[in-house]
């Protein structure tokens, strides 16, 4: 099935099949950012923006994407790079291998609420697992980053 | 993770119908979390995303809301925000998390009836009418009790009116299931106690209802009326919870949520 979407505002052709899964597509289209943990829909690490808005891409079917606006870190890694320089100089990250769905779901968070308060925060990541930092290092990044006390 | 052989976007409802009634295992799909998890082997899939079920609206009223709404929309909805305390987006909060929320419809929430579904609880304290493609337009208590058959939710209906209504639930970790789900309105002096994730699917504790609904409200009174839930309803066992601790949870979570709108009517 062939599909026509923007990905990272290029336009795009592909060829996928029907029960092929976002993830997968957007991998085997050099889009290594995109990665998959649980596949069960739990942990976030897969989260891509499909219109702007936050998704997991190990649920989303490649079909679905017709038509539609995808973001990858690569679209955004001028921003990607900022807030990853904060995680650093926090200490808010160890392994790093949560850090691709938790930095799309930190910008995309960005862009809908408006000085968040440390509820409203927790509650908007509470879908990105991270299973090294017990959470209060990245809670510390993300206040600095976005510069809200 | 589900296959599929073959996948049809239709553009009527009628299509989408007799597409999933010629074959047994042609399949709707919702928002696939709930399907992905399992190894369905589907012969075509009808995807309803080109039918513009994905809305909420104000209309006659009543809250009309497409199947193919968000779980996600649900949550920061300026009208389900404001309606009946902000009943759903409390409810559906907690479920996993916002991109999951984005990916998971409402259609599918309701038409699965799942047994842990914090969504059914919800929508069952309000004066809720689910509409099915075939099965035309029903309560949503009727539909629950109802078997499955194969059929397309299209729309829910919501009653718009003052309502009050809480909902309050217990989980062992933050986008864990419910172990006990509650949700409690009132509409003048009439109350509805619903508890879901027992672990069986949300029922109206409806003796216990129609008796708070004669009393005053002392707290005395509203504890009874939390233990006549208790008693009236079944309870079971699971990885979550035994039935026995279902059984106390619910005495806790309906008396707290009868005194949350209690004190919301004041
Ligand atoms: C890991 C996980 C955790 C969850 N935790 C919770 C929780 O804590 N609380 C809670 O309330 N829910 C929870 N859910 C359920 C979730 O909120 C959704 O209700 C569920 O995923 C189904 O929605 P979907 O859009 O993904 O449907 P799908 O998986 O696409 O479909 C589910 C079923 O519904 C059918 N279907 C879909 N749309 C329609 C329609 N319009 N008409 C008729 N049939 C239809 C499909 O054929 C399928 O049989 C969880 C789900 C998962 C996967
Ligand atoms: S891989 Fe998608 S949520 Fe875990
Ligand atoms: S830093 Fe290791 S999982 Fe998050």
């Amino acid at each position: 099935m062939q599909i026509t979407l923007t990905i990272n505002d290029k336009l795009v052709i592909w060829d996928v099949e029907k029960d092929e899964i976002l993830a997968d597509t957007l991998r085997s289209h050099g889009l290594l950012s995109v990665k998959k943990a649980c596949e069960t829909s739990c942990c976030g690490l897969c989260t891509v923006w499909v219109e702007d808005k936050s998704v997991l891409s190990c649920t989303t079917l490649s079909v679905r994407a017709h038509g539609k606006k995808i973001t990858t870190i690569e679209g955004v890694s001028k921003d990607a790079e900022d807030f990853a320089r904060v995680l650093t100089a926090e200490g808010s990250e160890q392994c790093g291998f949560c850090s691709p769905g938790f930095v799309m779901n930190v910008l995309a968070m960005k862009k809908e609420l408006v000085n968040p308060s440390d509820k409203e925060i927790i509650h908007y990541l509470t879908g990105n697992l991270c299973r090294c930092t017990g959470y209060m290092g990245q809670l510390r990044a993300v206040k600095t980053y976005l510069g809200v006390q | 993770m589900f296959t599929l052989s073959d996948l049809v976007q239709p553009e009527k409802l009628e299509t989408a119908y007799q597409v999933l009634t010629n074959k047994r295992n042609n399949t709707i799909l919702g928002g696939c979390a709930f399907l992905k998890m399992g190894s369905k082997r589907i012969s075509t899939a009808i995807d309803l995303s080109n039918l513009n079920l994905n809305y909420i609206k104000e209309q006659d009223g009543f809250i009309e809301i497409g199947a193919m709404t968000s779980l996600r929309e649900l949550e920061t909805h300026i009208l389900l925000r404001e309606q009946f305390n902000g009943l759903l987006p409390k409810a559906v909060s907690s479920i996993i998390g916002v991109q999951f929320r984005n990916c998971v419809t409402v259609g599918a929430s309701v038409f699965a009836k799942y047994g842990f579904s914090d969504v059914i609880t919800a929508l069952l304290a309000l004066n809720t009418e689910v509409e099915l493609y075939k099965g035309g337009r029903m309560p949503l208590a009727d539909f629950l009790k109802q078997p499955k058959v194969k059929d397309i939710l299209v729309r829910l209906w919501i009653k718009l009116d003052t309502r009050q209504a809480t909902y309050l639930n217990l989980r062992k970790s933050a986008s864990d299931y419910s172990i006990l789900n509650v949700a409690v309105s009132k509409l003048d002096n009439q109350w509805t106690i619903v508890v879901g994730a027992r672990p069986r699917r949300a029922s109206i504790a409806i003796k216990a209802s129609a008796a708070l609904s004669q009393r005053s409200l002392s707290d005395a009174e509203m504890e009874e009326a939390a233990n006549q839930a208790a008693e009236e309803l079944a309870f079971g066992t699971n990885m979550r919870g035994t039935a026995e601790y279902r059984k106390a949870l619910c005495k806790v979570l309906v008396k707290r949520a009868i005194m949350e709108v209690a004190s919301e009517c004041k």
